[in-house]
């Protein structure tokens, strides 16, 4: 049985990971095309990202739309999750329900909505643009993330910081915010991965000049198959699975 | 000292249409210590939390000190509340959360060092004061909630049953420490708990709850012995109930008739008069039991059906023609067979009639 148990789990893994052990090794590949065998290692491709003004763009506006859309999806997010605790606030599983909407909204119809509300606003094709939408996405993983913080704090604690004589600003400031951070912080990581790898609404609402990294990762699969997807995705594996180790790093200094 | 520092006039509270406090009135004078007594949901949390200002009151007026403070922001109340469970900070060290309300008074650093430093040391936890509360007991945690309380010297200390998750030892140790502090710094309490041994032990007076009012509100002595009402006669200690008919009046001595004719001599509540219905409450303990009956007690004949052994008592339950009847006797009395025939007695003195 133990075995048993041992070989699906290893197998579900194997399932979970397979697609990155095919395509990242690819990124070394000398090679000009997107297939094995691969002919001898190189490190061609990420030099192909540096020096390709295309792709060297294409990571400065995933940085750039990633880090706005970080921000503001996480004080919008932890905001929203702070309003939804308060206890005098009817149909909360309604307002609830409202903000996790983006998650299970088809994304195409989210695109097209928010495409024809930008030109409306005239602010389509634009960093605006990019970054509210993926504001729009990013922000019920903050949601989520902040409310089970928020919940595993015991009320009668920020009582107490009110009754020894700290303002309301000041128990939020120091008590509440501090005892919420972890959820915080994952929020803001999940929200800065949702931005990285969003395509869909991207390609609704952004122009020429705000082609993130998975954008242009997509439109090069199509017109040219280039070991440099390979390449951008090593980038963006890396990049996140640094974050989540410093996640991890920071929840475990908090004890 | 100032009478009435603590006044709760008609106060009223309604969570949507359930009255939860009703009418309630109370005064508590400047260095008194005041149980809240009751059993769960009589509303006694429900009160300390609207004099701590973290519940609205839906009717009447709070008023300390001469102010009143319905509309008073809970930090500016300047209360010291202990809470059931702790309710430390997780995030701070056992100094920083004692330091917390002075730091929010702006008192100078060197000022908040010494006095944490002191509260700790009263608290005998001076030098756990680097610690998480995390990693201290639960008797630990409780005395840092209690420094951090006091540290700061508040007009008043509310305590919500801050015992109650406590071992029965530690506890009662606790239990004397707070009675202490409560003596030493001339401290006004307002206490809640539903363990009466707790209440009888520390308090000046008890206020007893039930369904959002207070039943009585005297001195531990006068609510065990004098009871105002049936409800505080059985919810205080033990007691048996024997019902009957007011005879006479004669001072503070009535006299009642029971349903099998016998008649009892017996203290009790002002205001009967003959013919009245009225409702004898017989601690166990103060009432003794003889082979044959003696004179100027009053007397009852029964049959011993059972005896309990307790260690430094023994329970008797003794069948009698007014009902059953426990007594609760010393050790160096006789012991009774099941079976014997016994008489039992009382003292008019030990005996207090209430309406039924
Ligand atoms: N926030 C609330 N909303 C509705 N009812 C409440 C609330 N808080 C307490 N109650 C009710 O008020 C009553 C008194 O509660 P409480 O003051 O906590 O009693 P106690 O402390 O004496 O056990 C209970 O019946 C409880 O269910
Ligand atoms: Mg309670």
């Amino acid at each position: 049985m133990k075995y048993a148990k041992a070989i699906y789990a290893s197998l579900i893994v194997f399932f979970l990971i397979a697609p990155l052990l095919v395509i990242l090794p690819l990124a070394f590949t000398s090679s000009a095309f997107l297939t094995y065998p691969i002919p001898s290692f190189s490190t061609r491709w990420f030099e192909e990202l540096v020096v390709n003004s295309v792709w060297s763009r294409a990571i400065l506006n995933s940085l750039i739309i990633a880090t706005a859309t970080t921000a503001l999806a996480t004080v919008l997010g932890t905001l929203a999750a702070l309003g939804l605790r308060s206890q005098d606030l009817g149909m909360k599983s309604q307002i609830r329900t409202m903000f996790l909407l983006p998650m299970v909204v088809p994304a195409v119809v989210l695109g097209v909505g928010m495409q024809s509300l930008f030109v409306r606003l005239g602010i389509n094709s634009s960093y605006w643009s990019v970054i509210i939408a993926h504001t729009v996405v990013a922000m019920p993983f903050v949601v989520i993330s902040v409310s089970g913080a928020l919940t595993g704090i015991d009320r009668r604690v920020e009582r107490a910081a009110l009754s020894l004589g700290a303002p309301p600003w000041k128990v939020f400031s120091l008590v509440t915010l501090p005892l919420a951070m972890p959820g915080v912080l994952s929020g803001a990581a999940l929200a800065f991965a949702t931005s990285l790898d969003e395509v869909v609404l991207t390609l609704f609402v952004a122009g020429p000049n705000q082609r993130t990294l998975a954008r242009q990762m997509f439109s090069t699969l199509r017109e040219n198959i280039s070991p440099a997807i390979a390449a951008a995705a090593f980038i963006i594996i890396v990049g996140t699975v640094l974050i989540a180790l410093a996640l991890m790093l920071a929840r475990r200094r908090r004890g | 000292m100032s009478e009435n520092f603590i006044r709760f006039q008609k106060v009223t509270k309604d969570y949507g249409t359930v009255r939860v406090v009703e009418d309630l009135d109370l005064d508590i004078a400047r260095g008194e210590f005041v149980s809240l007594l009751g059993p769960s949901g009589s509303g006694k949390t429900t009160l300390l939390m609207m004099l701590a200002g973290f519940e609205s009151v839906s009717g009447g007026a709070i008023v300390l000190d001469g102010q009143k403070i319905n509309d008073l922001p809970t930090h500016k109340r300047d209360m010291g509340v202990v809470f059931q469970n702790y309710a430390l900070f997780p995030h701070m060290t056992v100094a920083k959360n004692v330091a917390f309300p002075l730091e929010m008074r702006g008192t100078a650093k060197a000022e908040v060092a010494s006095r944490v430093q002191k509260a700790l040391d009263m608290v005998q936890l001076g030098h756990l004061s680097d610690r998480l509360p995390g990693q201290l007991s639960g008797g630990q945690q409780q005395r840092v909630a209690l420094a951090r309380a006091l540290v700061f010297e508040p007009r008043v200390v509310l305590m919500d049953e801050p015992l109650g998750a406590l071992d029965k030892q530690l506890r009662e140790q606790m239990q004397l420490d707070i009675r202490d502090l409560h003596h030493r710094l001339g401290l006004t309490i307002i206490f809640v708990t539903h363990d009466q041994d707790e209440a009888l032990t520390m308090s000046d007076r008890i206020a007893v709850f039930n369904h959002g009012q207070i039943q009585q509100c005297a001195s531990p002595r006068e609510v065990y012995d004098h009871p105002s009402n049936r409800f505080v006669a059985e919810f205080i200690g033990e007691t048996n109930l024997l019902e009957g008919t007011v005879s006479a009046v004669s001072g503070e001595t009535l006299s009642l008739t029971l349903p099998g004719g016998t008649v009892f001599q017996s203290h009790g509540l002002a205001g009967f008069r003959p013919g009245d219905k009225g409702l004898l409450s017989l601690r166990p303990e103060r009432i003794d039991i003889y082979a044959t009956a003696p004179e100027g007690v009053n007397c009852l004949t029964g049959e011993v059906t059972d005896t309990v052994y307790q260690g430094d008592h023994l329970r008797i339950v003794i069948e009698t023609a007014a009902g059953r009847i426990i007594a609760r006797i010393n050790r160096k009395a006789a012991e009774w067979a099941n079976g014997a025939k016994v008489t039992l007695g009382f003292r008019a003195q030990d005996g207090w009639v209430i309406a039924p």
